[in-house]
């Protein structure tokens, strides 16, 4: 629309009808060829790796078919490999991470964009950002020495003496385990969380912050029922960017997970997640079955990682279809 | 600032009540708004100098000036949105109905005060539940989807959209979607209704349409409105008020400041000679 209106010496005084010769030479075809082939290069790669870790796995897929996912022996010695026990335990870590980051993030973010002074919002922003760009290995130290001591000594028996009726919150105190993982991970993603929900939220144009107040809305409520609301899709950008870290965070799980492939209710037990379990074991995987099996435990979290994605969209899509500001375009 | 800006501050204190042709109706007129003495700033900055007006009610007051002038600001001293600015300051004193605003709680005082902004701006809800949110956090008595229907009644909006008022308020056009807003903002029964250039962002058949609205809503409630249009503030006001750089030129019956402008500045304006 914008480029017809510009009249160039040369070209053809019809808009549109400008020919590719004339387009090139201007430049805007050789841009549009070159961004078309970075744009095309993100498909290609993600393309590439489905292919490798497909092909990487023909000798497990054959073996154990569908059963990969059912089973949940993982015994290298008798070659028998059933991935679930590292499923569950990325699930059950990532669930748990997002249980405790969504609350608090999302409510960090609103403190700092509604309610703190710019000048401390700011701030704290450069300290959020700093956090999130932590190596996740340290993240993984300060599991190693802090939250596990305290999960052991204080938190675990604490939940237990409280809520250990529930199956949740059963089983000794070994200090490492699923919940330790959760926490570790929620720590790692709150920072995620708590950055892109407050720039969504600081976008909300002005006008709909006045609008509520002048219908007599404490700024609270302007803040809750409208505020929040217009960003809402924003906001769950930000939950699903935590997530998808939490999923694939390697380091700082293996490091507090207790590394034992368990399928058990209880999140004080040590578990395992994929990403761990890779990590840990390529090294040393002996024997075609099992080196790829790790591959094909690699293409398992690649598909989770695509299913919750998809998941993911569908809500926004489900939970934006009355009226919101997805239609403002 | 320069003496010359003297007599017309002195022309606009008792305007409405100094001028022969309007002494009698003005009697009978009562002030829902006082400003008096309003002075604003933003930091040290000062945007409005000496302000004095009366707000006459259930009449269409316009505020016009070229842009820069403070005829936003001043209408948003009103009902003390300006306080969602940071650093904002007022001195003087407004009231409603005889009662200072300032001491008023700020959320009781909006209720009574509604605002209708420069761009449509539905929340991204259904074309019921942006009438219907007014009435939902006040508490509102009445049932929710009576009350809701008459406002779109007064906003000249129901027959439009009561087929699909669970659809989304975006799917309106831009003119409908400003007649929404005004929809929201009479449904908590507003005594004073602010405007900020509501016709700003919207083409000349839906501008007409909410002039015509505007003045019929005049029984209901009275209405203050800012334009930079000069013809919409002829045809739709009763009274107009002229500012020029934070200044209060002159406040006169809109027919009387149309046609014999009291200041020099106003005649220059209102001719098209700058703004």
């Amino acid at each position: 629309m914008a480029t017809t209106s510009k009249t160039v010496p040369g070209a053809s005084p019809i808009p549109g009808a400008r020919s590719f010769l004339s387009r090139l030479r201007e430049g805007d075809e050789i841009a549009r060829m070159i961004t078309f082939l970075f744009a095309a290069s993100v498909v290609l790669v993600t393309l590439l790796l489905v292919f490798e870790l497909w092909r990487g796995s023909a000798l497990p897929r054959h073996k154990f078919g569908f059963a990969f996912f059912r089973t949940s022996v993982w015994d290298p010695i008798f070659d028998q490999f059933g991935a679930l026990p590292f499923i569950y335990g990325t699930l059950v870590t990532s669930i748990t991470a997002l249980l405790i980051a969504v609350p608090l993030g999302i409510g960090a973010a609103i403190f700092l964009a509604e309610l703190a002074p710019a000048r401390l919002s700011d701030t704290l922003e450069f300290f959020i950002d700093l956090l999130a760009a932590v190596p996740s290995v340290i993240y993984g130290l300060l599991g190693v020495f802090i939250v596990i001591p305290l999960m052991r000594l204080y938190i675990q028996p604490a939940l237990k003496s409280t809520l250990g009726f529930l199956p949740l919150f059963q089983g000794p105190a070994y200090g490492v385990g699923f919940l330790t993982a959760g926490i570790v991970l929620a720590i790692m993603v709150i920072p995620y969380i708590i950055s892109v929900s407050r720039e969504v939220l600081l976008s909300v144009p002005r006008d709909q912050r006045e609008a509520a107040l002048s219908l007599g809305s404490t700024h609270w409520e302007s803040t809750w029922k409208v505020v929040v609301p217009f960003a809402r899709t924003g906001i769950m950008g930000s939950i699903f960017l935590a997530l998808a870290r939490a999923l694939g965070e390697t380091m700082a799980v293996t490091m507090v997970i207790g590394n034992t492939p368990i399928i058990s209710a209880s999140l004080f037990s040590p578990g395992y997640s994929i990403a761990a379990v890779i990590a840990n074991e390529f090294t040393e995987a002996t024997g075609d079955l099992y080196l790829q099996s790790l591959i094909e435990l690699g293409l398992v979290l690649f598909l989770l990682t695509f299913i919750l994605n998809g998941l993911a969209r569908l809500l926004i899509l489900v939970t934006s279809k009355r009226g919101s500001e997805t239609a403002l375009a | 600032m320069h003496a010359s800006v003297r007599p017309a501050v002195s022309v606009n204190i008792p305007p409405i009540v100094t001028n022969a042709a309007t002494r009698e109706t003005a009697a009978a007129l009562a002030m829902r708004m006082t400003v008096s003495k309003v002075n604003f700033f933003y930091g040290t900055k000062q945007t409005l100098f000496d302000i004095n007006l009366g707000i006459a009610a259930n009449k269409v007051t316009a505020l016009i000036g070229p842009s820069g002038c403070g005829k936003s600001t001043l209408l948003r001293t009103l009902n003390r949105m300006y306080e969602t600015v940071r650093n904002a300051r007022l001195e003087g004193e407004i009231l409603l109905d005889g009662k200072s605003i300032l001491s008023q709680d700020v959320t009781a005082l909006r209720r009574c005060i509604g605002m209708v902004f420069q761009r449509p701006n539905p929340f991204p809800k259904s074309i019921f539940d942006n009438v219907a949110y007014g009435l939902r956090i006040n508490g509102s008595k009445v049932p929710l989807s009576e009350a809701v229907e008459k406002s779109l009644r007064r906003a000249a909006l129901w027959d439009e959209v009561k087929d699909h008022l669970h659809k989304s308020a975006y799917e309106l056009s831009g003119g409908q979607q400003q007649r929404l807003c005004i929809a929201r903002a009479l449904a908590v029964e507003p005594e004073v209704l602010l405007l900020d250039e509501p016709c700003s962002a919207l083409d000349p058949i839906s501008t007409a349409k909410i002039e015509e609205l505007l003045v019929q809503l005049k029984d209901l409630c009275t209405i203050v409105t800012v334009t930079h249009n000069m013809q919409q503030a002829a045809r739709m006001s009763d009274f107009t008020a002229f500012l020029l750089i934070g200044q209060l030129i002159e406040f006169n019956p809109t027919p009387q400041l149309f046609t014999t402008p009291g200041d020099p500045r106003t005649e220059a304006y209102i001719t098209g000679r700058f703004g």
